[in-house]
Formats: structure tokens, sequence, C-alpha cells
């Protein structure tokens, strides 16, 4: 909502100065955005009359020129503008002015000529961004005066946003009554006088949905002159508010929204037939709108019909065919009452908005709908002349305006500090508000023009507002103190994140919706069945909710590895979205968290003490064990379509499935013009953050034996198998069986690869004989021999 | 007794002339070894007559003694020596770079997430989560936003597709994270509602949320932090405490101004905007909007099932990103969802 200050002040007596008011403004909470002034600092610019206009002897395109500015005498000023002529009015700066930009005007000699002042373009005054010649202006600008005052310069342009419950301060009236209100000033609302009827032409209105139209004013005007000119005041009014001057009609219409917050509109009354009605759509009814878009007018539309057609959609926009143009000569004008529930929405769904929509979806005053039309008829008949029909009013069922009980304890408890019944009247008063006192209660009858105070916490706002929240006091809170729980089997997000950061990895945060190709390559989802996608995306690369964490990370490498970064550890927690029928806790969609990491590049950072190796999966697989422990994790082979299918792994803890871990698919190397591949897991944020609470095991005063063992075995003998096969076979004083090398080669048959362990055996209660360990290692080769036909390594 | 001083002054000589532990080892033995001179010597006292035995023996010993004392500083000498030669043979060129691992670091909003966290656990809040595909019921019809409210059209909603192409009628992606609200109290009453007095809750709900808009000040997804404290007796006074205390704790300092103005949403009433305002630095006196906040709509704890008569509350909603962006003194909100390493690694 914008507006001009000093059309505000004609409706409020204060004396604050504009950023005071705007100050108060905000605080009331009418949130001033913008606070511009019209026209920038400038002096001594006054309206002047050219008296004579003659060719400069010695200058082809400039001209002498003799004006009158007021100062008795003629004055002479040399003028380079092409639309000088004798008889205009035009600003003329005198010298001594200072105009925009630091120019000073001096007396000063043009080619040979001494020329005292400058006549001014709009540009030149800071009004305008271009201007072709002088500003002209009209016939009747008062010769001498200052154009600031003439054209109203000293003014600023206020610009609000007003939330959505604010309506009533969508006009300068409403605006006025809140200044009034908030800074215990005086408003000085225009009056508005009946126009009385000097013809008798009038038009009938029915109300056949009075629910969603319960009030209807109509009024015949004849012997309009719709190409009368706008006065300037008007338009200047009009301008200063953000609204582009149109035609005298349009521009009253307009006017009178601003000045009293009632949107109008005028009809051709010529095009219509029989009575006017507001009722709701009829099946396959059509309109073509004012703004040329036409519409197929859905049931639950509230129109203004003829008897024949349907004219406009109500309170939102009107017809094409029954509107005004500079041709009208007869017109009917409409001041109207539309509820909020039979307008909100409905622009929107057609793709537009009006500012007559704007207001009625929020709350129009009912209580003004005969002042406005009032007021429209006045100035129509001061503008384009003719003469009006008495006014047809039509009117069903008004809103209530139920009273709303205010308790003052209940008011103090919710806002935190003591008023007396007394301070809370007083406040109302201010307000406008009408109340009855029941005791310590105030019984409030809202007014017409408001349409948020329905409960006792909309009054208790006002009270509060009107107080000022600065005033309010802002104590240590007080609460119960309750410890919280921390489960110890869970670690916190923070320690898993610190974890990952403390192995090199940088945490980065992608967007939810990818694009589709991502979804398709890494996780094969291409069918509208399992893509997740939205129905209005911002643009094509996200329209898609991700199902896996791994497009942006790779996403991201892509962007690195062009700003030459050659080493990249990123990991990402955040959900993964699929279909699913049984996900709580919104069905149809699981959305679990997800922990996705991915490296690339060297093993470590390029240096001078350590050699260079390419990361690869069991560096990967090293930071999941580390992130992990001491729980065991377990891999299995996986095929999966991001990864490669011979370096991927499903990932178990606990026989459950948490994740996965690979090297990216060759395929999507290539695709993404990837130098080299990259090694990425994803896992379920859970999984990872639960963790064991540790329960003591007795710690054995015995010296352990160590026994080192090497087996030959066929080469896709997976060690994990190897490891399964001796589950319950092996001696309890065997405690821990450690890999430590892995040898193919000279020595080794083809096809087969020598693996050594380490095994640790103890007993908690005696040291061990000899005799004890040689048979457990015999039982473990055997087992070893039977189950995998493994040979003892020469 | 010249001979004595004679051999002493030798054996110092022949000892300062090596420099070689062995060698030294071995005219050590010219000395005090088996046959060495010294030794002949003292087996040569049993010859001598009682009377001058005496006298030559304690000659002979403070002979030994001094002969060994120069072997035994030789020796030290020596295994100084080499001791230095090591040394300075192992010495490092020190200013080399260390051979450590590259550490990784933490997403700036991540660093604000977890400060947020632990300020509010200090005064009893819980950490609170919610789906960031959302129930319409959720977000917005329990948080007093029915259908047509003119305050949806604040949010620009992202919708869902249906797998046939139609718009999905009841979730979205959600606008803010207040549906977390009233999942929080909806549960909270399940488990608690038959109690003659209710357990407060307080609880903050960090989440990214999603709203169709994007330039240099908005994101289409971005991250906020709500905050809830319902109880007996909680005011909007209270809230004005809580909020003034975290903003001074966050940013670490007095020297910043909070001031709540009037505003409007359709889950809270009375309902305010909060503005910061820092006294020093590069935003010195800028009013800076902050969050959102108020008294929670007693239709909001209706729908969750609780009494407004018997219990009030108060929620917030911070911008998560920008408390970042003025914590950091980030100027483009898009930085922080591009992954450019160049960037992240500023906060590491």
């Amino acid at each position: 909502m914008k507006f001009s200050e000093s059309w505000l002040r004609t409706l409020v007596d204060t004396q604050l100065s504009s950023e005071e008011l705007s100050h108060l403004l905000t605080m009331a909470g009418l949130e001033v955005e913008g606070l511009e002034p019209v026209a920038p600092q400038f002096n001594d610019v006054v309206v002047a009359q050219v008296l004579e206009v003659v060719k400069h002897p010695d200058a082809d395109r400039l001209n002498v020129c003799k004006v009158d500015a007021g100062c008795g005498e003629p004055t002479t000023i040399v003028c380079g503008a092409p639309n000088v002529a004798v008889g205009l009015r035009v600003p003329c700066a005198l010298p001594g002015a200072k105009l925009p930009g630091d120019f000073t005007i001096k007396i000063a000699k043009v080619r040979g000529i001494e020329s005292s002042g400058m006549l001014c373009s709009a540009k030149e005054l800071g009004i305008a961004e271009e201007a072709s010649g002088l500003l002209i202006l009209p016939v009747d600008a008062p010769v001498g005066q200052s154009i600031r005052q003439y054209l109203d310069l000293d003014d600023n342009q206020f610009e609000l946003k007003l939330t959505p419950n604010r309506a009533d301060c969508l006009s300068l009236t409403g605006v006025a009554r809140e200044v009034a209100a908030i800074a215990g000033a005086q408003a000085k609302l225009i009056d508005v006088p009946e126009v009385a009827a000097t013809i008798v032409d009038q038009r009938a209105v029915v109300l056949d949905a009075p629910v969603a139209c319960p009030l209807y004013f109509g009024r015949v005007l004849k012997g309009v002159d719709a190409k009368a000119p706008t006065p300037e005041w008007m338009k200047r009014r009009l301008e200063r508010s953000g609204i582009r001057s149109i035609s005298a009609l349009v521009d009253v219409t307009n006017y009178v929204m601003l000045e009293l917050g009632q949107p109008l509109h005028a009809f051709d009354n010529t095009r219509l037939e029989g009575a006017l009605h507001a009722r709701m759509a009829k099946p396959d009814e059509k309109l073509l709108l004012l703004n040329e878009q036409t519409i197929a007018i859905d049931a639950d539309i509230l129109v203004i019909a003829d008897d024949a057609k349907p004219l406009a959609m109500a309170g939102i926009m009107g017809g094409e065919e029954s509107g005004i143009t500079l041709e009208t000569s007869e017109l009917f004008l409409e001041s109207a009452f539309f509820a909020p529930k039979a307008i909100a929405g409905r622009a929107r769904r057609y793709g537009f908005g009006s500012d007559a929509s704007h207001r009625f979806e929020r709350g129009v005053d009912f209580g003004g709908a005969r002042r406005a039309i009032e007021r429209a008829t006045q100035l129509i008949i001061d503008i384009c002349g003719g003469a009006a029909g008495p006014v047809t009013e039509a009117k069903a069922e008004m809103p209530a305006r139920k009273p709303v009980r205010l308790r003052t304890a209940r008011a103090c408890a919710v806002i935190g500090m003591t008023f007396s019944p007394e301070q809370i009247a007083g406040l109302f008063n201010g307000l406008g508000l009408s109340f009855v006192r029941e005791g310590d209660d105030f019984l409030v009858t809202p007014p017409t023009w408001r349409f948020d105070i329905e409960i006792e916490e909309d009054l208790i706002e006002e009270i509060a507002r009107l107080h000022g929240y600065d005033n309010i006091p802002a104590p240590a809170p007080r609460g119960n103190l309750k410890m919280m729980v921390q489960p110890e089997a869970q670690r916190p997000a923070a320690r898993v994140r610190q974890l990952l950061v403390d192995r090199g990895y940088q945490e980065v945060v992608n967007f939810a919706f990818v694009e589709e190709a991502w979804e398709a390559d890494f996780a094969a989802k291409t069918g509208e069945a399992d893509l997740i996608r939205l129905a209005n995306p911002i643009a094509s690369q996200m329209a898609v909710m991700r199902s896996t964490l791994f497009g942006g990370l790779i996403s991201n490498l892509v962007t690195n590895l062009k700003r030459k970064q050659n080493r990249v550890r990123l990991f990402e927690t955040g959900r993964a979205f699929e279909r699913n029928a049984a996900a709580t806790p919104v069905p149809g969609f699981s959305q679990s968290w997800k922990l996705s990491g991915l490296a690339y590049g060297g093993a470590l950072p390029e240096g001078w003490g350590s050699a260079s190796r390419k990361v690869d999966f069991f560096d990967m697989k090293g930071d999941l064990e580390a992130l992990l422990a001491p729980a065991q994790l377990r891999f299995e082979k996986l095929v999966h379509p991001a990864l490669h299918p011979g370096r991927s792994a499903r990932v178990l803890l606990d026989g459950q499935e948490i994740g996965c871990l690979g090297e990216l698919h060759p395929e999507w190397v290539q695709k993404y013009d990837l130098p080299q591949a990259p090694v990425v897991f994803e896992l379920d944020f859970d999984a990872v953050k639960a963790v064991q609470v540790p329960l003591y095991s007795e710690v054995s005063k015995f010296p352990p034996v160590i026994r080192d063992l090497a087996i030959v075995v066929d080469q896709d003998v997976a060690l994990h198998t190897l490891l399964d096969g001796l589950k319950g076979q092996l001696s309890s004083l065997v405690q821990d069986i450690q890999l430590f090398d892995v040898y193919v080669g000279k020595g080794i048959p083809e096809n087969k690869k020598s693996l050594a362990f380490r095994i640790v055996m103890q007993d908690t209660q005696r040291t061990l004989q000899d005799s004890e360990v040689d048979a457990a290692m015999q039982q473990l080769v055997s087992c070893f021999e039977q189950a995998f036909g493994a040979q003892l390594r020469a | 007794m010249d001979n004595l001083d004679q051999i002493v002054s030798e054996a110092q000589s022949a000892f300062a002339a090596i420099s070689d532990p062995d060698a030294l080892e071995q005219v050590k033995a010219r000395f005090l070894g088996k046959s060495g001179q010294i030794t002949e010597l003292l087996k040569g006292l049993g010859k001598l007559p009682p009377e001058e035995k005496k006298t030559a023996g304690a000659a002979i010993n403070v002979a030994k003694t001094a002969v060994e004392a120069a072997l035994n500083e030789r020796r030290e000498a020596i295994r100084k020596a080499a001791l230095e030669a090591r040394l300075a043979e192992e010495a490092l060129d020190v200013t080399l770079p260390g051979r450590a691992e590259a550490r990784g670091g933490l997403h700036p909003v991540t660093r604000t997430l977890e400060r947020i966290e632990a300020l509010f656990r200090s005064i009893g809040f819980e950490v609170a989560d919610g789906p960031e595909i959302e129930e319409d019921f959720f977000n917005f019809t329990a948080m007093n936003t029915p259908e047509d409210h003119p305050a949806r059209s604040m949010h620009d909603t992202f919708y869902l597709q249906n797998p046939d192409g139609t718009v999905a009628e009841n979730v979205l992606l959600r606008t803010h994270t207040s549906p977390i609200q009233a999942r929080y109290m909806k549960a909270h009453v399940e488990r608690y509602g038959q109690l003659e007095k209710m357990p407060e809750i307080r609880i903050v709900a960090p989440g990214r949320v999603y709203r169709v808009d994007s330039d240099a000040t908005h994101s289409p997804m971005f991250n906020q932090v709500e905050g809830l404290w319902v109880g007996e007796g909680v005011s909007f006074a209270d809230l004005k405490g809580v909020i003034a205390d975290f903003l001074k704790s966050f940013f670490e300092t007095d020297d910043l101004v909070v001031r709540f103005r009037p505003s409007f949403f359709p889950f809270t009433e009375p309902s305010a905007e909060i503005d910061v305002a820092f006294m020093s630095g590069a935003l010195k006196g800028r009013w800076l909007e902050i969050a959102g906040c108020g008294m929670v709509h007693p239709d909001v704890l209706r729908i969750a099932g609780i009494d407004p008569e018997k219990y009030t509350g108060f929620a917030f909603g911070f911008g998560q990103d920008r408390l970042t962006m003025l914590r950091y003194g980030v100027n483009d909100l898009r930085l922080f969802f591009e992954g450019d390493l160049r960037f992240l690694r500023q906060f590491a």
C-alpha cells in the first residue's frame, strides 16, 4: 500500500515528523517498507511565463527568451529546449537556485548573451527519469509561485507492508484512523454529503446470493463526459499511490477506493439489459475480462449479471463488454459488499489479482459502501459533468458483529504485565472500539471495518500493540526444572558429523529437489510410479524429489573440479524421499534421514612426506568402519545402479542392511566427465547414530598366546565367508582372528591366494598349555581345510 | 718416583690423542691392563721392604687413580662427541609441513544449528523433528490457516504430482517448520493428556523448508528453527525474555538491540516480528528482520487437544540461514547451497 504523506496529513492532524510517523506506524504493526521524498531537494524554482522567444544570434539551437518569473521586470534566459514557446508556463530556476545533482544556477553569459536563470525540464528537477523538453505547466499555474509548492513536491511517498489481517488500512481513511489511535491525534475524515438525484433513471438490483453479496448500492449517471481531463491534484495523489492515471471515470473509482477503501465498479449503462443480479455463476458461463482474458467461470464464483448475461467477476474484475470507455456517457456505478469467503482465492485460481479482490478477500468496511458511492458520484459530476439518478439499495443480512468478551485478568496473564480496566478502556476508546463494561470484563463490538476481531486474543493483541510491544517487560523466563533424557544408546547427530569432519570430510547442503536424470542414473528411478515429481517446480533441474543424496554430491564434485580443487571429501545429512504407501508419519512417502559421502583424488593430501596414491574403496571402507566402531560392520557384494558392480558393497550392521558403499559406475564417471572415479557411500543416519551401551566382561590376568597361520584358498573365496564358516567350530580359547596379509603371485598357484592370520588365544582363568594351543590351531586348520579346501601355506 | 709422574702424563697424552672408543680401550691396556705399566708396578710392590711398601703403594695408587680419571674423562668426551655427531646427522628441517591428514569442516548453517540447539537445551528445550513432505493439514489447517485463507498466499507452496499427472491434494513441501509444533503437541497430548497437569512442552525444531521463490535473498529451499513453549502461565513477556536472552547469547554480545513489532500469523495471536540492530560493526544501526513469533493461537492449541484456558504458550520461527549470515558476515544466501569448497572451508 503506497500513499502520499501530504494526502494522509489532510485526514489526520499530527505534529509528528515523517520519520516519527514512520516509526510509529511500524511499531503499531503497519510496517513502513519505504519512505521516499517525491522529489529531490532543490530551491528557488518558480512558475514563469514565456513572454518572448528570439533565436540566439550566435547559436542555432539556442533561443533567447524573456520570461515573467514574478520578479517585476522580465528576465532574460538563454534556453536550449526544443519546445520553448511564447505563452507557455514552465518552471524557472532563478539565480542562486540549487538543482539536484548539486547544480547551482548563476547569472552567466551564454555565447555572449547574459542569462539570468534556467527554464527546467522534469528531469532537471529530478521528478522524472526522462524528459524531451521543458516541463509544461497548466495555463493557470500562478506565475512566481514556488514550483515545490505548486506541484506539492515537499511530500513523501510511504509504502506500507500490510499483513492480511489489516485490510482496514488499505485506504487513506484507515491509515488516518490508525494514526489517530496510536498517536492520540484527531482524525479529520472527509465529509460526504448525499448527492440528490436530478434524474429518475434507476436499475433494479437483485441479490440472488445474499450470503456472498448481502449489500449492493447502484446508481445511474447520465450525460457524463468521459473524455474530461483528470484534475492534476487527483492524478498526483493516484501516482503517488502507485496507480497510473487512465481516464477521469477510472481515476475517480480508483481515487475513492484509495480514499475510503471501497472498491467501485462502473458499467456502461447502455450495455445492460434489465435488472442487475449478484448471483453465483451458472454452468458453462464464459466471460471476457478487462485484462482481455476469457475465462470459464467456476460455479463457486460470484458474478454480477444482468437479465441476459454475466457482466463481471464480482469484486474481482469487470467484463470487457460492459466496461466503460472514453465514449461512455451513461454509466451504472456499483458500490457493494462481497463477503471475503466468496472472493478469497478465486482470482489466484485464475492466475491474477486486482486491487479490488485484494481488498474484498480481506474484508471491506460494509458501513462505508454508501459513502463511497456518494463520494464517487460527486467527483464524477464535478469532473465529467452529468446528472445522477437515485441510489438503488439492495440489502440482505449483513455479517454479524458478535460482541467479543475480554477479561482483564486474562489479558494481563497472556501479555505478562498488569493493566487496569481503566487503562484498557482508554486504549479501546482510542481505537474507536465500542464496548460495554461488566465488572472487569469488556464486551466489545468490532466496528464494520475490522475483520480481525473475533476472539479475546484479538483484543489482547490490540491492547499489547497500542501499549507498545517495546513497553512490555522481558524477564528471564521461569520454567519447571526437569532433566532431559539423553539416551546413551544414541549418539547425537553432531557427534557423527564431527567424526566425519575429523576424517577430512567437508559438509555440504544440497537441494532436496534434483534433476530427473540424477534419479535415473543413481537410483534407476524413471517411471512416474517411482518418481516424486513437483507439480510446480521452480526450474526443470529441480523437478523431482531425491531418493538418494548421490546426485548432489557428484554435482558438488563437478563444480569443485572446475575450480581446481583436486582432492575432494564431502558429506551431507538430509532426507531422501521415496514413494511408500505404508510410510509414516506421512502415508505415501518415506522420508528417512541419510548420511552420504564422497571421496575423490589423493588418498592423502599431496605432500612431500607421503607417497601419492588415489583414494579407493578400502580407504572409504576404513572410514565407515571407524565411523561405526566399535560396532562391527559386514560388507557384501552389491549391484547398485550408481556403483561399479565389482567394487561396491552393501553395508550391514547386526544383520540389517544400513546402506551401501562403492566406486561410482564407470558409465557415470564418463557421463559426468570425471577424470577419475569417486568413491561414495550412503547410510541410514539413524542406524549410524545407534550405539551399544558398553557392558563389562572380565579382563584375563593370564598372558595371551599368539600364533600366525597362512593358508592358500581359491581366489573367489570372500573373507567374510571364510570367517563365517568358523562360527561354532572353534575352541573357546580363540579370542581374535586378524587378517594381516593377502598375497597373490609367485609361489602361489594360479587362481589361488594366500591369507595370513594372526590368532590370539587366551583363557581368563589360567595360563595356556602348548598342547591346548596346538589342538586349537589344528582344529582351526581342519575347519579351513574341510570347508574351503584350504591348504597350509608352505 | 719421577717414573710415576711420567707414566701418568704419558697416559694422559696417549688418551688425548685417541678419538675412537675401541682404540682407547687398547691404549688403556698399556697402563692398566694385565701387564700394563701401573699393574706391573703394583706387582713389584711385593719385592719391596715393608717400610717402603706403604709409601710406594700409596704413590702408585695415586698414579693409578689419575690414569683412571684421565681414561674416564676421555671416554666421556668421546661418547659426547659421538652423540653430537649423531644429533647433527639426524637433524630435520622442522619447517617442512606436517604429515597430518586433512581435516574437513561443518557447513556454516550446521555450526549455527548446533549452537542454537545447545543454547536452547541449556534452558530445557528438547530438539524435535518432522517430515519435509508434509500433510496439508499440519502445514496449514492445524496452523489455523484454512483453505482460501489470505495468509496462504504469503507462502508460495510447492505441491507434488501424483503418478497419473494430477496434483496431489493433501501433501506439499512444508513451507515452514511450524507443522512440527502441531505434530509434537498432538503426540504430547496423546501421551500426557489424561494427567491432571500436563508436563510443559519446550522444544526447538530446526529443518529445511521450501517456498517457490528464488533470488539473491531467497532460496527455494532454506532453513528455519521453530521454537515452542506451552505450559501454565507462559506469557508474551516470557517470549520477549527468551528471545532477548537467545540473541545476546547467540551473537555473544550485549551490544545489540532487539525490538518486537506487531505482525500477523494465522497461528499466533498476538503476533510479532523480531528485529535486531547491532550497535557496532558493518551493519551498525540497521534493523534486521530475524524471526516471527507470538502467543500460540487458541485454535492451534485446541486443534492439538490442549485447553487454551488452562495452558498458554509461545512459538517462534527463526531464519537459520539469516542468523548464520549475520554471525559470520556472509552476504549471499546462495553460497550456502553451492557446495563450493573455497567457501565452505572458511568455516572449518
